[in-house]
């Protein structure tokens, strides 16, 4: 009977007759499967396994050895402090933008939006550029900076700022939609049960957004600690000063120093496998909360 | 065509949403599928027109003109289905939702453009539509989205049209104008027609024929009259118009509803038993004095004059609410006031006993 | 400014606004103009003369190339990885929906050398294909995976809420008036997901256009043969010709706004047609 088909491809699971009027043809299913995984085989998990494959080359002596070298530790600690500033600073940003944008009406509101994405669109070089040609040598604020002896570009602070700007929708860009979603009904009765802006905001707002923050904090640190283009333009990549991570698996690779040049960016596809654990589990919580929220209603 | 539904079962895991169902379907006919959700209704009509399979173990089968049709699939049983949101392709205008079916027929069977231009003109025609043909889906209003559903369905020449709860989306009003059009339209294409609806006015309103379906079963089919009036079952009798339902005991050729007493013939068996009354609220009228052992004493609570007839609630002593509805003039005559006492009589009731619920007593009349 | 914004009862928008608007001005808008007032700097020649520069030409052509095959390749993958995901139940396949993000996650950097490492000459790809002639790394071909690989989970995660949100009704009224399956989905699918491709494929291929960590290592950066734009960008930099980089980068980032803005308007034009517009 042609009309029959399996209703999953999973061994052992009882045949249900499935009319094929909005589904493939089994082997066409399958076809599909079999592309998806061999595909992201490829083009996915074999670069991370590479990278593990590649660090444990000499084995584990020279992997430990290889990372811990001061030079590795400076980086690590340039990284941390980088993700340490940009995090919050933008944290703090998405939480007031999003409460100006989502809760209010008014124009030019889908402007103020595409701007805040704007960072998003932006190569990463040319992120970097634009912050030379703002405080560099010949910059704008060039000539003050040098006569107040104040130093930005190939300094900790430009990377810092540089990683701020690059990572500047993350949060705000994930709290919007939702909070747009969620309307101001809950807020109006905080307020006219008497709540004042504070209490609204911390009992009310932020307890319905709390997974969407997460998930862009998550996301936010990922990208800050990783980012390469824009850190590499503005960083003299002076040793141990102004090295993060990603600068120093560049150099360590361009000296053909391979193994510590994997073994410190397996520390970084170790990072970006806890982000997708983190993400994953926040996203379930999300949609948890979506189907509690939802069958209340009903 | 002759539609012939036999022993059809149909599970989603452990709900049973068809338990052994069979129907017969008569050439030209429109028979309305009439239940509450989970009723099985829609489900039933989605394996007639192959959207849904019967179950794997089950021997049931579908046929069309005596022909076999259970493993033929959607496309090719020559029916024609309006889905309850109109499921019309937003991205083409209405033009190109009617001639979709003659645009993806096999290239031996497809009409040349002028042909298909032709006919598609005349569909929308049909459906009193010709001037929107260029127009987008977006910009039609709900009823207009399911006229337009309808000449596309009609495209495919079909031999039966199934119907999904097709004016479930709209508001009252259109819905009201789109029922009549409806039974017009098939009293001019004589198009065997099968409709879904859990809307019981709609049902007596346009089919020739109504099943009534409850729990996966079919619990009655009959004409409009049939079902209303002469309701084999209880379910058929609360589902279908307003009913008072009471309970009370019978035996002896008598019915005891509390005080009120009435002769019940069709019952002689000495032992007595528990029945179950039901009363449309239009069999029912009030009097002023008690004139036999036949009413029920009872309290105006509410009168509602807003309407073709008036509606009045009562109360019983022991709190049972009653609704009478009157005709206006009779209504106008007693003048009733708010709390008075006043006597419930009936004209006609149905009695139900439990343990044989699917068998009705003859009614009575007083 | 009557009509600015309605009431509302919710207190703090003059305060949050007003930070908003300049800390974004501070942080984006002002650092962001000063590309184009540099740009705005150079005389007409000047800038001609850097963007029109053979070296400078190459690179274009190699990187929205590379960039436009990349996102081709995406779109037709990331299709049918979005479809399975969403439509299909197989054993392993929440792991394949986490991992689909894995490019947004990982350093770019970190994903190049990967890369570089697996499609160079002893590599676990590399041995196979460079003796059957398929040179990947140091070449365009390698550019491609790389962009490809960070710009599929783009194309990926912006089908699959639209592939869940398509009317299934409509997939069985195509099936009932007698349309096969791959009548359906070309003529109703497909349609139905066109404004989620497109921008999925505008963000993949102006994601591309831009990259730089991954694409640099594998790319070997062979002036006028392998050297894309950003690289360009960085070696006029270490040359300290700011003016130099400022032009390309201005050419680089008119193409990713021309990119987004058009496909903005095609999904407008789209959107607005079947939403009721005339």
């Amino acid at each position: 009977m042609n009309r029959i088909v399996e209703s999953t491809v999973q061994a052992g699971v009882q045949v249900r007759r499935v009319p094929v009027s909005t589904t493939e043809p089994f082997w066409i299913r399958m076809l599909l499967i079999t592309i998806t995984v061999v595909f992201l085989g490829f083009v996915l998990f074999m670069p991370l396994a590479a990278v593990f494959t590649e660090a444990l080359r000499k084995g584990w002596g020279t992997y430990l050895r290889s990372l811990n070298d001061p030079m590795a530790w400076a980086a690590i600690r340039l990284t941390l402090l980088t993700a340490a500033v940009a995090v919050p600073v933008n944290l703090v940003f998405g939480l007031i933008a999003s409460w100006a944008i989502a809760k209010f009406e008014f124009r030019g509101k889908s402007l103020l939006i595409t701007l805040i994405d704007l960072p998003f669109a932006i190569s990463p070089v040319v992120s970097g550029l634009i912050f030379v040609l703002l405080f560099g040598a010949q910059g704008w604020l060039g000539p003050w900076l040098k006569a107040n002896d104040i130093q930005i570009i190939f300094h900790v602070s430009g990377i810092v700022l540089v990683t701020v700007f690059v990572t500047f929708p993350f949060v705000a860009r994930e709290l919007i939609p939702l909070m747009e979603e969620q309307g101001t009904e809950e807020e109006q009765a905080a307020v006219s049960l008497g709540a004042r802006g504070w209490q609204t905001f911390f009992r009310v707002t932020l307890p319905n957004v709390k997974w969407a923050l997460l998930y862009g904090v998550i996301l936010c640190n990922a990208r800050a600690m990783g980012e390469f283009g824009a850190v590499s333009v503005v960083s003299s990549q002076i040793r141990g000063r102004t090295n993060t991570i990603p600068l120093h698996v560049e150099m360590l690779y361009n000296e053909y120093n391979f193994v510590a040049a994997f073994a410190v960016a397996s520390l970084l596809a170790l990072l970006a496998l806890v982000t997708l654990a983190l993400k994953t589990i926040v996203e379930m919580r999300m949609q948890r909360q979506a189907a509690e929220s939802l069958s209340v209603e009903s | 065509m002759n539609i012939d539904v036999r022993s059809i079962t149909r599970s989603f895991g452990a709900f049973r949403a068809l338990n052994d169902v069979s129907l017969n379907i008569r050439e030209g006919e429109l028979v309305a599928l009439l239940g509450p959700s989970g009723s099985g209704k829609t489900t039933l009509l989605r394996i007639i027109a192959g959207l849904e399979t019967i179950d794997a173990g089950c021997e049931g089968s579908i046929a069309f003109d005596g022909h076999d049709v259970t493993d033929r699939p959607a496309g090719k049983r020559g029916v024609g289905f309006v889905f309850q949101h109109y499921a019309l392709f937003r991205h083409m205008t209405v033009f190109e939702n009617v001639a979709f079916p003659l645009r993806v027929r096999k290239k031996k069977h497809r009409p040349v453009e002028a042909e298909i231009q032709r006919r598609v003109q005349e569909l929308l025609d049909l459906v009193q539509l010709g001037g929107l043909a260029k127009r987008f889906p977006a910009q039609l209003s709900g009823g207009q989205r399911q006229r337009i559903a309808l000449a596309r369905a009609l495209a495919v020449e079909p031999r039966v049209l199934l119907l999904d709860e097709p004016f479930g989306a709209l508001d009252a009003q259109v819905r009201q104008e789109l029922r009549s059009w409806l039974r017009r339209l098939h009293d001019e294409i004589h198009v065997t027609s099968v409709l879904v609806t859990h809307d019981q006015e709609e049902a007596l309103e346009v089919a020739d024929r109504i099943v009534v379906m409850n729990k996966g079963r079919i619990e009655q089919v009959g004409s409009p009259e049939e079902v209303f009036h002469h309701p084999a079952t209880e379910f058929v009798m609360e589902f279908l118009g307003q009913v008072n339902v009471f309970h009370g005991r019978i035996g002896d050729g008598v019915a005891r509803l509390g005080e009120m007493t009435i002769d019940y013939p069709s019952y002689p068996h000495a032992e007595e038993r528990a029945a179950t009354f039901y009363m449309r609220p239009h069999e029912l009228d009030i009097l002023r004095t008690a004139n036999g052992p036949g009413q029920l004493a009872a309290q105006v609570v509410r009168m509602n004059p807003a309407g073709s007839s008036a509606k009045v609630t009562l109360q019983t002593r022991e709190g049972t609410p009653i609704i009478v509805e009157l005709p206006l003039d009779r209504y106008r005559e007693l003048s009733l006031q708010r709390n008075e006492y006043v006597f419930v009589q009936s004209r006609a009731a149905r009695v139900f006993l439990p343990d044989a619920s699917s068998e009705a007593l003859p009614d009575y009349a007083i | 400014m009557l009509a600015f914004r309605k009431y509302s009862v919710l207190p703090g928008f003059r305060i949050t606004f007003g930070f908003t608007v300049t800390y974004l001005s501070l942080m984006v808008l002002i650092p962001l103009s000063a590309l184009f007032v540099k740009a705005s700097g150079l005389t007409w020649t000047q800038f001609l003369e850097t963007v029109t520069n053979a070296r400078v030409m190459a690179s274009y052509r190699l990187t929205f190339a590379t960039a436009l095959l990349a996102a081709c390749v995406n779109a037709v993958f990331g299709f049918i990885v979005a479809w399975t995901l969403v439509r299909y139940r197989f054993p392993g396949k929440r792991l394949i929906d986490a991992v689909v993000d894995l490019p947004f996650a990982m350093p770019t950097a970190v994903s190049g050398i990967a890369l570089t490492a697996i499609y160079s000459k002893n590599g676990w790809m590399g041995q196979y294909l460079e003796p059957l002639g398929i040179k990947v790394a140091f070449a365009p071909l390698g550019i491609i995976i790389a962009m490809a690989f960070v710009g599929l989970p783009f194309i990926v995660r912006t089908l699959e809420p639209a592939i869940q949100d398509l009317d299934k009704e409509a997939e069985e009224a195509a099936a009932i008036l007698g349309a096969n399956r791959l009548q359906t989905f070309l003529r109703i699918i497909i349609p139905s997901l066109m404004p989620a491709l497109l921008t999925g494929f505008a963000q993949s291929f102006a994601r591309a256009i831009g990259e730089y960590g991954s694409v640099v290592f594998i790319s070997g950066n062979m002036p006028m043969r392998t050297e894309i734009s950003s690289l360009l960008i960085v070696s006029k930099l270490d040359q300290h010709d700011t003016a130099g980089a400022t032009a390309i980068a201005c050419v680089l980032l008119v193409a990713s706004f021309v990119v987004l803005g058009t496909v903005n308007a095609v999904q407008w034009y789209i959107s607005h047609r079947s939403r009721g517009g005339n």
